[in-house]
């Protein structure tokens, strides 16, 4: 069906000037791209608008339709929210991850730094081989892992620790964030070093003072990345953390909050929406930064 | 590089001392620096991993060392009708979904990289389903799968009027399996439509002006242009996802749990139903052993795409 309307069109267009090429016809273009953008963002935003409209939903209202029209709320309560914020341990669920998230982050960074630099600026016989090695561990998942990290986190008598996930986490940030970080510093010109190692500049200073700074764009993207993964990490959460208080948001929502039979949905939306709100506004402020740290190390 | 240091400036403008010289003598630097790196992912991703093999012979429990039994836990695997259940369901889970979110995800990328207005916002939208976690996207499907409740099944029964009762999607396994599916893929379509887009602008347009001009038809440009400039990317991305998607724990565990009646198992939940929950650490790191074949299969793919033109010389990125 496609194929024939767009072949209609290139015959129409042929004698056209290169420009052309996107189809003229306002109604065509509508058909072909602003309505399949428009299914796309409406079904790819759905399930947010659900949250975030059962969180605040009073607990008549969830549970019937029939009186009240499901896609609007009629009268707003924060209820859910205060019953998360007040009877339960969320705050503390929600400093947890934070405070694993940043810590993850900023072991992964100094780790990947140093290891991208001399990968990619000490070169050294062997050095492609180290950052393949390095890229072959991104390609090992968690499910295949966690059951012998279980007992290595034992072994250390790390179980139920916040530092374990810490620990653990830089295993997938770290083959990730080198890898990014690998491609910037192949961006930075040589001469620069070079200059400076006439000029007398240690190795160390030439890192600090040279190649860090024009490799933060890259820092961020790393970093903002890292932070998001391990916001997100859930198996390794789930088998190495067994109290209620150590637990991280998303498994603590999943194990804690859901109880017996009747699902509180409205205090499961609303943590799942309260959940999902630092790495959105994390992510609102640093788009740019996702996009080309998602797209570069992919094609990396 | 080194030759053109080592003359005088070194030797004559500073006396440094011996930390500052140790710390500029290339090999111990170089140690110095992958040392943070390789050892954390050698004790905890190497060490693991063969730790896992290792465990895959024994039949340790939790609290108690196993003894090596051989294959013991693999010949009680492959007569398990539960193991072979999740097999099966790992291999449509991932290739039903692999497939919608490629042919999903390739049309997004395709509309994105028209010209129109707002474009950048509607990419940053568009990522939202990849950065928000899983587990709590997954909840909201669960609360859209609700029996009773069912935003879906309000829609296609009072709205619509399609259907006369409402959709039983998490109680009967195969709407349980297909519900999952869905879910994945709506995941899954951000990661491969912005991956695909930044491929698709690398495309210099004067191939299609070449081809426009000897008369391609749009399907020919798609087919013999855009195709086959986007198998190496398309070959990468691909082994991710496939990777990814295989080994896929969360949206399983927090949708369903592998229930109802075992019949939504994917090989990661069954593996954690089995050596985390059950305590059988020996038997559920076999299942885990039982997903390497697969993805060694998915890498050696990507390595082949790979293969086809020099894509790791990478020039620039944009």
């Amino acid at each position: 069906m496609t194929d024939s309307v767009a072949q209609a069109s290139t015959i129409a267009n042929a004698k056209a000037a290169p420009e052309a090429m996107a189809w003229d016809s306002g109604l065509r273009r509508l058909m072909m791209i602003y309505l399949p953008l428009g299914c796309f963002v409406l079904i790819l935003l759905f399930p947010f608008y659900w949250m975030a409209i059962t969180s605040f939903k009073p607990n008549a209202e969830l549970m019937n339709y029939r009186e009240h029209n499901p896609f609007w709320i009629s009268s707003p309560t924060l209820a859910h929210v205060k019953h998360l914020l007040f009877d339960t341990a969320y705050p503390r669920w929600l400093w947890t991850t934070m405070m694993v998230a940043i810590g993850a982050t900023t072991l992964s960074l100094i780790a990947s730094t140093l290891a991208a630099y001399a990968i990619e600026r000490l070169r050294f016989r062997g050095s492609p081989y180290v950052g393949l090695g390095i890229y072959l561990a991104y390609l090992v998942p968690p499910s295949i892992l966690f059951i012998p990290l279980a007992t290595v986190v034992v072994q250390f008598g790390l179980f139920d620790s916040p530092l374990a996930l810490i620990l653990v986490y830089p295993t997938f940030l770290v083959p990730f964030c080198t890898w990014l970080l690998i491609g910037y510093f192949k961006s930075i010109p040589y001469e620069l070093e070079e200059c400076a190692l006439v000029d007398g500049a240690t190795r160390l200073q030439i890192l600090r003072r040279i190649t860090l700074p024009l490799a933060v764009p890259g820092l961020i993207s790393a970093g903002i990345f890292s932070f998001t993964l391990s916001w997100n990490e859930f198996i390794y959460a789930l088998a190495f953390i067994q109290s209620g208080a150590n637990k991280t948001v998303p498994v603590a929502i999943l194990t804690e909050l859901v109880t017996g039979d009747v699902y509180q949905w409205g205090a499961l939306m609303a943590g799942s929406l309260l959940g999902s709100l630092p790495v959105a506004v994390f992510y609102s402020l640093f788009v740019d930064y996702y996009v080309s740290s998602l797209t570069g190390a992919v094609k990396e | 590089m080194s030759v053109t240091t080592l003359p005088a400036p070194a030797l004559i403008h500073r006396q440094p001392n011996w930390l500052v010289r140790l710390f500029d003598y290339k090999p111990f630097l170089i140690a110095m620096c992958l040392a943070p790196a390789i050892g954390l992912l050698t004790v905890f991703l190497t060490y693991p991993l063969g730790l896992g093999i290792w465990l895959a012979f024994t039949d340790t429990t939790i609290g108690q060392k196993g003894i090596f039994v051989g294959l013991d836990n693999f010949q009680y695997l492959l007569s398990d009708p539960l193991w072979w259940g999740a097999v099966s369901y790992s291999v449509i889970y991932t290739g039903i979904a692999t497939f919608g979110k490629f042919a999903l995800g390739f049309w997004l990328a395709l509309l994105l990289n028209n010209h129109f207005p707002f474009k950048s916002l509607l990419r940053a939208i568009i990522l939202l389903p990849w950065i928000v976690p899983t587990v709590l996207s997954a909840l909201a499907f669960w609360w859209i799968y609700d029996p009773q409740f069912s935003i879906i099944s309000y829609l296609l029964v009072d709205v619509l009027h399609w259907k006369s009762s409402n959709i039983d999607f998490l109680g009967s396994p195969w709407p349980a399996r297909f519900s999952l599916i869905a879910a994945n893929i709506w995941r899954g379509i951000p990661f491969v439509a912005i991956s695909l887009l930044a491929g698709l602008q690398t495309i210099s347009p004067s191939l299609y002006e070449a081809a426009m001009l000897d008369g391609a038809s749009a399907w020919q440009r798609f087919r013999y242009i855009t195709f086959p400039m986007m198998m190496p990317i398309l070959a990468i991305v691909m082994t991710f996802s496939i990777i990814f998607t295989f080994t896929d724990f969360q949206l399983v565990y927090a949708i369903t749990r592998g229930g109802p009646g075992n019949s939504t198992h994917l090989l990661a939940t069954l593996a954690f139903q089995r050596g985390i929950a059950g305590g059988e650490l020996g038997e559920g790191a076999a299942i885990a052993v039982s997903m390497i074949p697969f993805l060694v299969f998915a890498t050696l793919f990507s390595y082949f795409g790979l293969a086809r033109r020099k894509w790791q010389q990478g020039e620039a990125n944009d």
